[in-house]
């Protein structure tokens, strides 16, 4: 049979001198008419080039095609070749017999023109339609992407949807010509975990429906495993692998292909969770934080004259304390106060009520400032004016100390610590990749002799294979200095492989707390399970994603609400979970 | 609108700041309006004859006492009298700001109908050597003065045509609208050529950045056209900043543009409010800056509406 798509010897370069900067160096696959293609790999690999190259994006970013060819079979089976199609015949294309999605849905639609009018604008363009019909088949599209209330949603502009709603709209603009070939870009990158479940169950169910092919870019090999039938790894804008799906997923050739598979997360055994923890084996000691009660609110004003008429209630009443040399990680989805809670620790957002920080006494040579943090994004976090040597003086000039030659002394020795070169010093941060960037930020943080590190989503902006390398870092830094972590995340695969113990967040609220193994494995609050259960997992093959629209509860509350104590059930020595009322 | 009235709220605040700055200022500049009438003859008067001048002029109060009357005359009002025209302040105003306001509206609609095609021809030639020649003429236009351009207007109208525009009197559209058009044209060109070369620079700028929006890109993934993806999906998201200088320039213009007024002989609030600076004709100049003051309010009002128009995310929060 011949195939719908037929890529052989792609390659792409970017700027000025194209052929100097080859970012795709040789792609060739083939995809059958309803078939899923995962293209795998990291930033920097040339996946997302080469998708965008397919129905020629790519011209409009700079990019040049330098040499291959993209055949695609048309709806009357001619063939055309993609790279030397005219502009008029490529528009002809995209939309109608080639649909694309992308990674930010929150900025791939246009904020000034309602969802209606940009769903119809690919009626309009392909089918000829206008006015009522145009708008009808818009609703149509949206209720196909299950998308309640349609008809109404018409009149939305994005920024009144959340991210989910706005890639489903995505989808339904993407579809709306049934295109037989659908590209999407990391579609679930920016989402949540358990929105992008509901997107993968999406995508699978109109897979399923409309017959179409599907060519489905990520950089987490696990996504792949509910929906591909096809892989190939990328590399530095090379295959450096690609077969049937259980050949990848059971049989990795590839070194690189390995390394992915091995970041993926095994939860149900609980084997990969850390067991150097320091509670259990020896006398309690000191906790190095202890937070009780902890409350975050922010005032909601409105009227004439902007009076306080509510609050949103952030981090409400929450608990938990942290041993030297321990890990707690506190997980969550966006909006469920996970990042209020570090702020508040660390005293960058005003918190009230009843609550405490204790921190362990200071011992000698250790400064008064005990609390550390590092940022979730090693690019924005570190001031491009400054030399590593004042980023690192920050820290000591800002709490009154001076630069000396013990300072310098402890500069060089961090620096050999993070395993960045001697010479780093007299350089600028842009100099540094986003894993050496990030490596200067826990320098930076250790400057003090801290004995808690909050880290708040340190890792999240990296790639999967400098993740690995920053998490071990963190851990040998733990051993050595007896650090403290908070680590705050959304993404359960890193967790696994950093926390000694586990806080999950909802809502503002610890809803379950206990030991890394006991909660991954065995998970007990509702909450808890439905987040675990959507991480995708290579060990659930094809398993059909359940559609869940359940949306998190509105936070804002009346002036003068006070919630009701919280009901715990214990599961374990050191496991609790909330007790829904 | 909730919005509308909050902001129209704050307007007699900001008048009442803006006039006791002015009334302060005015009064700080060495002279007075006797010394200004008369010159060096003033010399001459005799101290009664000068305290008659002074109750007539009422300058004989402490200041804060000329502030209340003058207050008092606003609430009722009454902007006063001027001393140069010997006309109640405001009917002075509204003789000259009909010419103003046309030219400001003229320059204005000139700068936007060139500025933004060009600034949006540039974005989309980004880099090219078309791109290049409007950046150039843009430059130029930015750093011409006014007068230079007025004057070789002016020399190639008179050398190369014979002819000179109307100067002197100010024949209003609504009597003779060619006459009116042939008389304000020209220094709307003036004025216009520098404020398109500003519209053009920002017009080009902010697209260049929305063009490299993620939602440019889905618009080309749907299949639309070049102009389609610059005009439709474009341009509406890059004229919050045009939108922006535009109701600046304007409200200055509004102003009155003296040096452009006096190269054409025109008789526009500009010229008007030098000239009674001057004279320390002290009821004109405060009458005048209140005007403009309300103006520039106005306009900014107007420009938050735009706003509004142009944008909805600005719209619904602000609802």
């Amino acid at each position: 049979m011949n195939p719908l798509l037929s890529v052989s010897g792609l390659r792409v370069g970017f700027g000025r001198n194209p052929e100097a900067n080859e970012v795709v160096r040789g792609v060739s696959f083939d995809l059958a008419a309803g078939e899923t293609l995962a293209i795998v790999g990291e930033s920097g690999s040339g996946k997302s080039v080469t998708a965008l190259s397919i129905n020629r994006l790519v011209d409009f970013g700079g990019g040049r095609i330098l040499g291959g060819s993209i055949k695609l079979r048309r709806a009357e089976d001619s063939v055309l070749d993609l790279t030397t199609a005219t502009e008029r015949q490529l528009t002809r294309i995209r939309g109608a017999e080639i649909g694309m999605i992308f990674q930010e849905p929150m900025t791939s639609l246009n904020p000034v023109l309602t969802i209606g009018t940009q769903i119809e604008e690919s009626f309009r363009l392909h089918r000829g339609l206008t006015g009522r019909r145009a708008t009808a088949a818009a609703r149509d599209a949206l209720e196909r992407v299950r998308i309640p209330d349609a008809a109404r949603r018409l009149n939305y502009y994005p920024n009144q949807l959340s991210g989910g709603m706005l890639q489903r709209v995505m989808i339904a603009t993407a579809l709306a010509c049934s295109p037989r070939l659908l590209i999407a870009d990391e579609p679930t990158t920016a989402l949540d975990v358990t929105v992008q479940a509901q997107i993968m169950a999406l995508l699978a169910e109109l897979k399923q429906e409309t017959g179409m092919s599907m060519i489905f870019i990520t950089h987490d090999i696990g996504l792949v495993a509910g929906i591909a039938d096809k892989v190939v790894v990328m590399q530095n804008g090379q295959a450096v692998e690609q077969g049937e799906l259980s050949q990848i997923l059971d049989h990795p050739q590839h070194p690189y292909t390995q390394h992915l598979l091995h970041a993926v997360p095994h939860f149900a055994s609980g084997r990969s969770t850390r067991s150097d923890g320091p509670r259990g084996n020896m006398e309690p000691a000191a906790a190095a934080l202890k937070v009780q009660d902890l409350m975050v609110r922010f005032p909601v004003t409105g009227g004439f004259f902007g009076r306080a008429t509510g609050a949103v209630h952030a981090v409400e009443g929450v608990d938990f304390d942290l041993m030297p040399g321990e890990t707690l990680a506190i997980v969550g989805e966006s909006g469920s106060g996970k990042s209020t809670t570090a702020r508040a620790i660390l005293g960058l957002v005003r918190s009230r009520g009843s609550f405490t920080i204790g921190v362990r006494q200071a011992d000698a040579g250790q400064s008064a400032r005990p609390v550390q943090m590092v940022f979730q994004n090693p690019y924005s976090s570190l001031n491009p004016r400054l030399t590593v040597e004042s980023l690192l003086a920050e820290p000591v000039i800002a709490t009154g100390g001076r630069v000396n030659a013990q300072t310098r002394a402890k500069m060089v020795a961090l620096l050999d610590r993070v395993s960045l070169p001697e010479n780093s010093l007299e350089r600028y941060p842009h100099e540094f990749s986003g894993g050496q960037r990030q490596r200067l930020c826990i320098a930076r943080a250790l400057m003090l002799n801290p004995s808690v590190v909050v880290l708040d989503e340190a890792v999240s902006a990296l790639d999967v294979s400098v993740q690995a390398k920053v998490l071990e870092l963190l851990v040998d830094l733990q051993r050595d200095y007896g650090l403290a972590y908070l680590f705050i995340s959304h993404d359960m695969a890193v967790v696994e492989r950093i926390a000694h113990r586990i806080a999950v967040i909802y809502a503002g609220q610890i809803v379950e707390i206990g030991d890394a193994k006991s909660v991954l494995s065995a998970p007990q609050h509702p909450y808890t399970k439905r987040l675990i259960a959507a991480v995708p997992s290579i060990d659930r093959r094809h398993e059909h994603y359940e559609l869940d629209t359940r949306q998190v509860p509105s936070l804002v509350r009346p002036l003068g609400f006070e919630p009701g104590r919280a009901e715990w059930t214990q599961f374990g020595p050191d496991h609790r979970a909330r007790a829904e009322t | 609108m909730n919005y509308l009235t909050r902001r129209l709220v704050t307007f007699p605040f900001v008048l009442i700041g803006v006039s006791s700055l002015v009334f302060v200022a005015i009064r700080m500049v060495p002279g007075d309006s006797i010394t200004a009438m008369l010159g060096t003859d003033a010399g001459l008067l005799t101290p009664t004859q000068r305290e008659a001048l002074a109750v007539y002029f009422g300058i004989d109060q402490p200041w804060f006492v000329q502030y209340g009357r003058w207050l008092l005359g606003l609430l009722q009002g009454d902007l006063g009298i001027s001393v140069t025209y010997g006309k109640p302040v405001f009917e002075v105003i509204l003789k000259r700001f009909p010419l103003t306001l046309e030219l400001a509206l003229l320059s204005m609609i000139i700068a936007l109908s060139v500025g933004v095609p060009a600034g949006v021809f540039a974005a989309t030639h980004n880099e090219r050597p078309s791109d290049l020649a409007v950046r150039i003429v843009a430059m130029i236009g930015q750093s011409t003065p006014s007068f230079v351009l007025g004057l070789l207007i002016i020399y190639a109208l008179s050398a190369g045509f014979g002819v000179l525009p109307i100067m002197g009197e100010f024949s209003p559209l609504w009597q003779d609208p060619l006459a009116n058009l042939s008389q304000l044209i020209f220094p709307a060109i003036t004025l216009g050529f520098a404020f398109a070369a500003s519209v053009t620079r920002i017009s080009r700028s902010a697209m260049l950045d929305i063009l490299s929006e993620d939602y440019v890109r889905t618009a080309r993934s749907k299949g639309a056209s070049s102009r389609s993806v610059t005009w439709r999906h474009a341009l509406p998201n890059a004229l919050i900043p045009v939108v922006t200088l535009s109701g600046i320039e304007f409200g200055y213009l509004l102003g009155g543009a003296v040096i452009v007024e006096q190269i054409y002989a025109l008789p526009g609030l500009g010229r008007m409010v030098l000239g009674a600076i001057l004279q320390r004709d002290y009821a004109l100049v405060q009458g005048t800056v209140l005007f403009i003051a309300l103006n520039f309010m106005i306009v900014n009002l107007l420009v938050d509406l735009a706003y509004f128009a142009l944008d909805p995310r600005i719209r619904l929060r602000d609802r």
